[in-house]
């Protein structure tokens, strides 16, 4: 099924956010993208807590506050959330209309294209051991879909946040896991933390203090690891090794729509922060252009402007009146106030 | 002004300036070094990842825990592991040397 609307903002940040409200005061409706599973891009995955000082009329605001008052602020134009998938392919209607494909398989129709994909989408960050894509999704997994697969099987966990922590806690139950980090300190949750300690001291699972150095195939276990403990290089076979280190952003499929682009940034121009193909737009930190400045509200500012192009995409029969919201009765009564 | 040694990647000393309060990612970031500095220098990455010749890294203020944290999602960490964008550049450093750490 092919889920029609008439704008698709890929990027769930503050920026993509914003511009659902700038495309819904001119009667445009959006369904927005992200890899992540939550809303929010960097402000809620990176730094949620992290104050910003340089957000107008907002003398200090965090990460997640701003993300929770932009989905307030645009609430009233209903937009639809596709979270946990990313858009792989895009193509063009003998319409001009696009169709685009998620990784989850999901297939939206829409008139307009708009890029808010900051830096890229988060995936898991790999570890730089040699030759590791030859296991992964046999018997490396940067997360757990079903954790049967893993019972009575000998685990190596690797990192210290949640993810980790978490999973080294649960799949204790089942399976034997060894749980690798490079001190014995955690950044995970003090609840967590304080349950895997219990379990090592139970000898449910046990803890190494080091770092992975290599992964090759194994003798007795499908895996053979090497690590370092204290300056000493130590090995381990085991049949799953799970990475938990955080994740890092990148680019993806978006290099390969045939955008020009500039180090891994999509050039357009400053009029209507259209890209070099018509109706793919590009606004917040993953355009380029002359005296670019990756600040959010550069981004709310692209947003309104590209809005404006958008409008002639979407409704090319109308003309757009320029109004206020202050004023204008029309846009109040579309923001329901 | 002061001036910065780098290694870079490729093993070569890059001799930088940078002006004082600046953070070391900065001034590696303007000048081109190969360093991602995703996050943009809020701590929240650990791109930025660099190994503090151990005659300098005494004069640096102490790891506090965000960049220690932070380190955790980094690879091949070092006693002399810092991350750049928690180096404010002072006059103290000013000559020191750096390596830009693995990918």
């Amino acid at each position: 099924m092919i889920e029609k609307t008439d704008v698709v903002v890929i990027g769930a940040g503050p920026v993509g956010l914003f511009s659902v409200f700038e495309l819904g005061l001119l009667n445009i409706k959006c369904h927005v993208i992200d890899n992540l599973d939550k809303l929010g891009g960097q402000c809620a995955e990176l730094y949620p807590d992290k104050p910003i000082y340089d957000i107008p009329s907002r003398v200090k605001i965090t990460g997640q506050e701003l993300t929770d008052d932009l989905l307030k602020q645009i609430k009233p134009f209903k937009p639809v959330f596709h979270l946990d998938q990313k858009v792989d392919q895009i193509k063009k209607f003998e319409n001009n209309n696009w169709l685009i494909t998620t990784s989850l398989e999901k297939k939206i129709e829409a008139k307009c294209i708009v890029i808010a994909a900051g830096a890229g989408s988060f995936v898991p960050r790999r570890p730089p051991l040699e030759g590791i894509e030859k296991f992964e999704n046999i018997n490396v997994f940067y997360s757990v879909k079903d954790k049967s697969v893993f019972k009575n099987k000998s685990l190596l966990i690797a990192g210290g946040g949640d993810s980790a922590l978490d999973w080294a806690n649960e799949l204790s139950k089942d399976a034997h896991v060894q749980l690798i980090h490079r001190r014995k300190e955690f950044r995970a949750s003090p609840d967590s933390v304080n349950k895997m300690l219990a379990l090592e001291k139970k000898n449910i699972l046990s803890f190494i203090t080091g770092q992975l150095k290599s992964i090759s195939a194994g003798k007795s276990k499908p895996i053979n690891i090497e690590y370092s403990e204290n300056q000493n290089i130590k090995k381990i076979e085991v049949d799953y090794l799970l990475p938990f280190y955080g994740l890092k952003m990148e680019l993806g499929p978006i290099a390969e729509w045939g955008l020009n682009l500039n180090k891994n940034l999509i050039k357009v121009d400053t009029e209507k922060f259209e890209t070099s193909v018509p109706s793919i737009f590009a606004i917040g930190d993953i355009n380029t252009y002359p005296g670019k400045l990756k600040l959010i509200l550069s981004g709310f500012h692209e947003s309104a402007l590209m809005a404006q192009a958008c409008f002639k995409y979407c409704f090319p029969d109308k003309k757009n009146v320029f109004r206020y919201t202050t004023s204008s009765k029309d846009l109040q009564r579309k923001l329901g106030v | 002004m002061g001036k910065i040694f780098v290694k870079d990647r490729d093993g070569n000393i890059n001799e930088l300036s940078g002006d004082f309060g600046l953070t070391l990612m900065e001034i590696l970031r303007d000048a081109g070094m190969d360093i991602e500095a995703a996050c943009g220098g809020c701590c929240a990455c650990a791109t930025c990842h660099v190994y503090v010749d151990n005659e300098w890294i005494s004069k640096l203020s102490n790891l506090d825990d965000d960049e220690e944290s932070m380190l955790d999602q980094a690879f091949n960490v070092e006693q002399n592991s810092r991350l750049g964008c928690q180096i404010e550049f002072t006059e103290d450093l000013d000559g020191i040397k750096v390596e830009i750490a693995p990918e």
